[in-house]
């Protein structure tokens, strides 16, 4: 067995990297730090000065808006000093190699890597490289985690819901290629939710899918029956034609969330979405805007959950 | 120089001999006797066997030479105990002309280390589309044709390549994998790389190529050997094909024994292979068709790869693992752990890829070359960078322990590795 990368010998969190292998008590850890902060957002003075004079290095090898700016805010929150760098543009392309990349920027002082790369495992790579007191967090690595963002959806079920224990889940959509189902999945097996349910057509899901946990179910109307929580997961572009699926419409027509299938669902589901959303392809916009929605909730909670991640790594919180 | 060596267990898996005596050798031959030796080299407490035979070694020359050089990689074979390796044509460029491959053949005798057989290219540049000049190529040295690891998906340019090579009784070496089927993928589609969110190769992939592969070799008549099996269903695939009567045989990696998928780990860049690594059942299954016969042959299928592409996402890393200096302690424990006799074993590393090969080496009998083994079956030594002669320190192995160690390899009579 290889050591543990995310925890030191003494069981804390020195880097996240996946939820999978965390234990129960060290995310309840997260989701109870993250509770805490979520007062710091609602002051007038949204700081307090955990990881002053701490640099965090937002590391973006592949392009994303919303993730890097919740992360850069919770680390001005927490009173560190960002820098962000969309690597993609620049040293990759003129063929420096990752870890030289992250070499470099290790000589000018970082304490955090927030890393999004395109391609799994990449915050592995880095982690098993980085100095003892620098600290990665993996904030998407292609198909295969997104750690924070797991734990947001874990934060915002348990907002709303409480105990994980007698709760149905059901996800719909592209799982094959998603790594936030992934990560929420790992959640709430860990957290012993009730049941984890996948909704999608054989040709978004992957092999082998059940072993993680989960049951799976390609008619969405018996998928969302009785369920609390519905998570609606982004149809990319990319995928919504050709040999995975024939057109974005007749997704719609057998996956996407209507008023009419949410009504098979207990009536007081809740309906999440990692964003940013496909009206029309995914989710009918009546749902999106509707009264069962926690799909902003879940934005705002995310800063409060990327605060203690970085926080616990980093400021010993 | 004559020589002659005692006191050994001599281990002959081609006559099943396994027994305390003396092997006399003279012009590079094994002899029936010898009156007075040049030299004597003590065997107490050693194994004697045919020096291994490896179907499958990268030395990455011509063109990639900063991954590894014929010395290094010459050098870590005989310290591996393989006196006789195929390479496979993916070099830069390719083996597809014959004066590429004189070049090589006459480089690595320059060398005299291991004795090298090329294996040709089975199109242009290893593209799909022509037919290389495979008289001209064998004529040159080739042994074999072959696509190595490059895609054919042009299935009309397959039945016409068999025909051609099997026109003038040339093999065709072919590693059975669905082109389209594989594409983009990096690891076995199966829970662990839906756990990792790595791309799968489904193992259909390669049962669908072997199914084509093996109906091709039936219409054309030629001799067709698979290569790097990796399921459990492309087991069951050769051996009715064997049952039915065809002349196929086939091989497998030696990693492939003794890993899976789970291995990968926490991406573990060395675990990138090619085929992948499968589930914990395929594996099982391989090692198990090894030990039965159905799986003619173990091969290294050594990939030297540079420190810079493996420092790579898993799925970035480039495939393959170094392994010439693994193959004989690796084929010893995938024995010990089956209930084995040494010369069972040693079979599939020595008279089996022999045969395959088509040559006279592989077995310990007077007329005989005398390429042979000599190793410490109980010696333990662990696998460090250091350790390693080949310039490809890759390997999933790093850090293991393993048992088995040569303490001398000898190619024609010559003493062309002794440890010290």
């Amino acid at each position: 067995m290889r050591p543990d990368l995310q925890l030191d010998a003494e069981g804390r969190l020195r880097h996240l990297l996946s939820i999978e292998g965390l234990p129960r008590e060290v995310i309840e850890r997260i989701l109870a730090t993250a509770e805490s902060f979520a007062g710091v957002t609602e002051r007038d003075i949204k700081k307090v000065p955990l990881l002053r004079g701490k640099s965090v290095f937002n590391l973006f090898f592949e392009p994303s808006t919303r993730t890097r700016t919740t992360f850069e805010i919770a680390a001005k929150r927490l009173s560190a000093d960002v820098i962000n760098l969309n690597i993609a543009a620049s040293s990759q392309a003129k063929g420096e190699s990752l870890l030289d990349t992250v070499a470099n920027l290790s000589a000018m002082q970082a304490d955090i890597f927030v890393v999004r790369h395109a391609s799994s495992g990449a915050p592995y790579l880095i982690a098993r490289h980085v100095k003892p007191h620098e600290h990665v967090i993996n904030a998407g690595d292609g198909r295969h985690a997104h750690p924070t963002q797991g734990l947001l959806d874990l934060y915002t079920i348990r907002h709303y819901k409480g105990d994980f224990s007698p709760l149905v889940v059901a996800i719909v959509g592209d799982l094959a290629h998603s790594r936030v189902a992934r990560s929420l999945i790992h959640g709430l097996t860990t957290l012993g939710t009730g049941e984890v349910r996948a909704i999608g057509p054989q040709t978004l899901l992957p092999t082998g899918l059940q072993a993680l946990g989960v049951r799976v179910f390609h008619d969405i109307r018996t998928g969302l029956r009785d369920a609390d929580v519905i998570v609606m997961l982004r149809l990319q572009n990319e995928r919504m034609s050709g040999a995975l699926l024939p057109s974005a419409q007749e997704y719609f027509m057998s996956y996407g969330l209507t008023a009419e299938r949410l009504a098979l669902a207990k009536p007081d589901a809740i309906v999440m979405h990692p964003g940013p959303m496909n009206r029309g392809v995914e989710i009918d916009s009546a749902v999106a805007d509707g009264p069962h929605s926690v799909i902003l909730p879940q934005v705002t909670f995310g800063i409060a959950v990327r605060m203690a991640v970085m926080s616990i790594v980093a400021g010993g919180a | 120089m004559s020589l002659l060596i005692r006191g050994a267990r001599v281990v002959d898996p081609a006559s099943g001999r396994d027994a305390p005596g003396e092997v006399a050798i003279a012009a590079g031959r094994i002899v029936e006797r010898l009156e007075r030796p040049a030299r004597v080299i003590d065997g107490h407490g050693l194994v004697l066997a045919p020096a291994l035979i490896d179907l499958s070694a990268r030395l990455r020359e011509p063109g990639d030479e900063y991954k590894a050089r014929l010395e290094s990689e010459l050098e870590a074979a005989v310290a591996g105990g393989v006196a006789s390796l195929a390479c496979p044509p993916d070099t830069d460029p390719p083996l597809d002309e014959p004066g590429l491959v004189d070049m090589l053949r006459r480089r690595a005798r320059a060398l005299s280390r291991a004795r090298v057989y090329p294996v040709g290219a089975l199109t242009v540049k290893l593209a799909g589309e022509q037919l290389t000049e495979m008289v001209e190529l064998a004529a040159a040295g080739c042994v074999a044709f072959s696509q190595a690891n490059a895609p054919l998906r042009d299935t009309q340019v397959l039945w016409r390549a068999m025909q051609y090579a099997a026109t003038f009784g040339f093999p065709v070496w072919l590693r059975a994998e669905d082109a389209w089927l594989a594409a983009g993928g990096v690891a076995h589609d199966g829970e662990v790389a839906t756990r990792l969110g790595l791309p799968g190769v489904p193992d259909f992939a390669e049962t669908i190529a072997l199914a084509t592969a093996l109906t091709l070799a039936r219409a054309t008549g030629v001799r067709l050997h698979v290569c790097r099996l990796s399921s459990a269903a492309a087991v069951d695939l050769v051996r009715a094909a064997k049952r039915e009567g065809l002349t196929v045989s086939c091989d497998v990696a030696v990693h492939h024994l003794h890993l899976s998928d789970a291995d990968i780990g926490d991406f573990d860049a060395n675990c990138r292979l090619e085929p992948p690594l499968r589930s914990a059942r395929d594996r099982e299954a391989l090692a198990a068709a090894l030990a039965d016969g159905t799986i003619d042959c173990v091969v290294s299928d050594h990939t030297p790869v540079d420190e810079d592409r493996k420092q790579l996402p898993f799925g970035e890393a480039e495939p393959g693992a170094s392994a010439l200096e693994l193959l004989l302690p690796l084929v010893l424990r995938w024995a010990a752990e089956r209930g084995l006799s040494l010369a069972e074993a040693l079979a599939r590393a020595t008279s089996g890829p022999a045969r395959v090969l088509g040559v006279e080496a592989g077995r310990i009998a007077p007329g005989a070359p005398a390429d042979l083994v000599l190793f410490d079956p109980q010696e333990k030594w662990r696998v460090t960078r250091e350790a390693l002669r080949s310039q490809g320190k890759n390997t999933p192995f790093l850090g293991h322990e393993l048992t088995g160690r040569v303490r001398a390899t000898l190619v024609a009579g010559n003493v062309v590795y002794e440890a010290r």
